[in-house]
């Protein structure tokens, strides 16, 4: 799994597929049976409603995610699958974070959501749910800086991205 | 499709006929019935089989001795299950095949109902590309993208699943556009002309180049311009077990296979090339034997239509997609004479010191009975085989100067494929003499295909290598597991000459060498199908043996005398 220097990088692959049923599996079935996990994967409309778009987040060697894309690409169904881990692209994620908050915390609490551009969506006698979007990065380190908090429970999007300027994904 | 308005099966069949369909092979169910009742009165023979196994590997070896697309039709559920080993195979080996299932009706997809079984979800990993069909309007669109997907690019099989519902509901006219549209699709032909270039320049510089041929040369129909390639740069040819023959294997540079079980001087030469060209190989480990040490040393140019097999397994210096054919064409005007005379007298030296050989002493030898079969069936006699020790006994004795006259599981190794492929092989090709090499364990697989080959009056002589035993794995048992023996005895075979005889199939049996040419002779002259039971030495072993997982200098030319390390490689 691992490459050349030992490392299993994360890898970000944006998928142009078909929107159809089976696409999904066949797409998974190519990671698993390389023994790939996959780390997030969203599935969503696009501007033509024939296709669907897959941003999948997996961790692994690069010689596997080479032939991984190209297997991808050997789909049918799959009209083109790309890797833009080492490339400059738009990239977002949004993370829900609930965590104990008594009151005496709010303070502590609203000033590192502050400097995470996060917002409150909940807030409760004992608790405070907190919605964040930006880099995956980003929202490790948030998730870092809420954890003595306690976090009570945490859902993420999974990244999404696209190509900037008039290039297309 | 006309102005009367079809059901979906008959819209089917509509497009099978367009498609030039000759023969459907199957077995019918009830979420079948309106296929099957569809190709009554109509211009498809449908092949009955016993068996859904046999169906597809008719089919497969229908599509591998005449290049066309092989077509299966069977029932839902446990009809549908029973051809997985057949898509499985084909997709291994890269065949062009169409199987249509029925399916329960769509209401109750996913309900348990009877014979009802997730089709496209067991099958995804073993086709090349599927379609559940939800809307009869798609039946003609789906069916002709089937049979493109089939046969070009990279050729495999594509599954249709047909609920019942869709099969027999009516298709509005004028439903059939005739067009497709596959984005996510397409089929390489020629090589980008900088990787040809490059190839053109390695290949004139090397002093000891070998050709690889592989499957993909044979299926690209590459054969003239494969014998160009050896002859303009003196280069020799090895073959894969399923690239035997595209280079005629009594063509002087033909080194014939290389690989586990290949001849000594083709590996030999292997390990001592400078430059190694594989078209239409996927360097299995078979041949590589052991990746890290794999020709060392060597230039490694790639051609493949298939862009994943590119630096999959063996990293290249030149990668060249495109079909066979077309690449070697444009490569040729770039090449002149190459200077290998050196080399070409060392592969003349190891092919004199180290050729394929075996003793016609005590009892009956497997190759005895092979090389006399061979040369008593001529240079144009079809040969197919199951798997295992036969086989390989086979790829060495059997020479073959015609691809389509080779027909093996190879990728899959399944056994129980060599019977009924012969069986396709023939109705493809009903003009020739069709012969299945098969073993007494594979045979017994799929054997009541015999039934079948009789009801069709074929003439397919089948050769039972019968050595009561499951003889390659006793091999291995033999060789690498301290004569520790599990699971490979076949005490309590029947007597196939006899069985055979009950299914109206002329029985023969050898039992002495002096036996052996005067019962083939016999076999084969006969009008009719036959099957000669032989029973030959049971515990011979194949070599030369390459031990999985080593590199090729370690191959073995004989039975070793020290014990031996159990092999690193898979099976």
């Amino acid at each position: 799994m691992d490459d050349a220097n030992g490392a299993a990088a994360r890898h970000s692959l944006s998928l142009y597929v078909a929107n159809k049923p089976g696409v999904l599996i066949r797409v998974a079935l190519v990671f698993s049976r390389r023994g790939f996990n996959i780390d997030s994967l969203v599935v969503s409309a696009t501007q033509d409603p024939r296709y669907s778009r897959m941003n999948i987040v997996a961790r692994g060697g690069r010689d596997t995610l080479e032939q991984i894309l190209k297997q991808l690409n050997k789909l049918v169904d799959v009209i083109h699958a790309r890797d833009y881990s080492y490339e400059d692209v738009i990239q977002k994620e949004l993370a829900l974070v609930k965590i104990d908050c008594p009151p005496e915390r709010r303070p502590e609490a609203f000033q590192v959501m502050e400097a995470f551009k996060a917002r409150t969506i909940d807030l409760a006698e004992a608790t405070l749910a907190v919605e964040v979007i930006g880099s995956s990065e980003k929202l490790d380190a948030f998730e870092t800086l809420l954890r003595p908090f306690g976090i009570r429970e945490m859902v993420r999007t999974g990244k999404v991205l696209m190509a900037r300027g008039a290039e297309t994904t | 499709m006309g102005d009367k308005q079809l059901t979906g099966a008959e819209a089917l069949v509509e497009i099978m006929i367009e498609e030039g369909v000759e023969f459907v092979f199957g077995l019918p169910g009830g979420n079948a019935i309106p296929m099957y009742d569809a190709l009554v009165g109509r211009n498809v023979k449908l092949i009955l089989t016993r068996h859904e196994q046999g169906a597809v590997h008719m089919a497969d070896g229908y599509a591998r001795a005449t290049g066309k697309v092989g077509v299966v039709l069977v029932t839902s559920g446990p009809g549908a299950t029973n051809t997985v080993t057949g898509l499985f195979t084909a997709l291994m080996d890269s065949v062009p095949l169409v199987v249509v299932c029925g399916q329960s009706p769509t209401p109750v997809l996913g309900l348990d109902a009877f014979q009802e079984a997730d089709v496209s979800g067991l099958t995804y990993p073993c086709v090349k590309h599927s379609y559940l069909v939800k809307d009869v309007q798609d039946i003609p669109r789906v069916m002709r993208e089937a049979f493109y997907l089939a046969r070009t690019g990279r050729p495999g099989p594509v599954l249709i699943d047909m609920p019942k519902d869709i099969s027999s509901a009516l298709l509005a006219i004028d439903a059939d556009s005739k067009d497709f549209h596959l984005p996510g699709y397409s089929v390489p032909r020629e090589g980008g002309a900088k990787s040809v270039a490059e190839a053109a320049k390695l290949l004139k510089a090397a002093r000891r180049p070998i050709l690889l041929v592989g499957h993909g040369a044979a299926i690209s129909g590459a054969s003239s311009e494969v014998r160009e390639l050896v002859e303009r740069m003196r280069m020799p040819a090895v073959s894969t077990l399923l690239g035997k023959g595209v280079l005629p294997e009594s063509h002087e540079l033909s080194l014939g296979m290389l690989g586990m079980h290949g001849t000594a001087y083709a590996n030999k030469a292997m390990v001592a090339c400078d430059l190694v060209m594989s078209v239409g190989s996927r360097w299995d480990d078979r041949i590589v034997g052991n990746y890290a040490s794999f020709c060392k040393g060597a230039v490694k140019i790639h051609v493949d239509i298939d862009p994943a097999e590119m630096d999959k397994v063996v990293k290249v210096e030149v990668g060249i997609v495109g079909d066979v054919k077309a690449v070697l064409a444009q490569i040729l005007p770039l090449l002149e004479r190459g200077d290998t005379d050196d080399w070409i007298k060392q592969v003349a030296r190891w092919r004199r010191e180290y050729p394929l050989a075996y003793r016609k002493e005590g009892k009956v030898r497997a190759q005895h009975v092979i090389q006399e079969l061979r040369a008593l069936a001529g240079d144009k006699a079809i040969f197919t085989t199951d798997v295992g020790q036969h086989q390989m006994w086979a790829a060495q004795f059997v020479g073959t100067e015609e691809p389509r006259n080779w027909i093996t599981s190879g990728g899959a190794g399944t056994m129980g494929f060599g019977f009924p492929a012969a069986i396709g092989a023939q109705l493809g090709r009903p003009g020739e003499l069709v012969i299945a090499i098969v073993g007494d364990g594979g045979f017994q697989m799929t054997l009541s295909e015999l039934a079948t080959m009789r009801n069709l009056g074929l003439s397919v002589k089948v050769v039972v290598i019968n050595n009561h035993y499951l003889g390659m794995v006793r091999q291995w048992q033999n060789m690498f597991y301290d004569e520790r023996y599990s699971g490979v005895d076949l005490e309590g075979n029947p007597d196939f000459a006899r069985l055979a005889e009950a299914y109206g199939v002329k029985g023969y049996r050898i039992t002495r060498p002096a036996d052996v040419r005067r019962v083939l002779k016999a076999a084969l002259e006969h009008d009719g199908p036959c099957l000669v039971d032989a029973e030959v030495e049971k515990h011979d072993n194949v070599f030369p043996m390459i031990p999985a997982g080593a590199p090729l200098k370690d191959m073995l030319l004989e039975a070793p005398r020290r014990k031996l390390e159990k092999p690193t490689g898979g099976t």
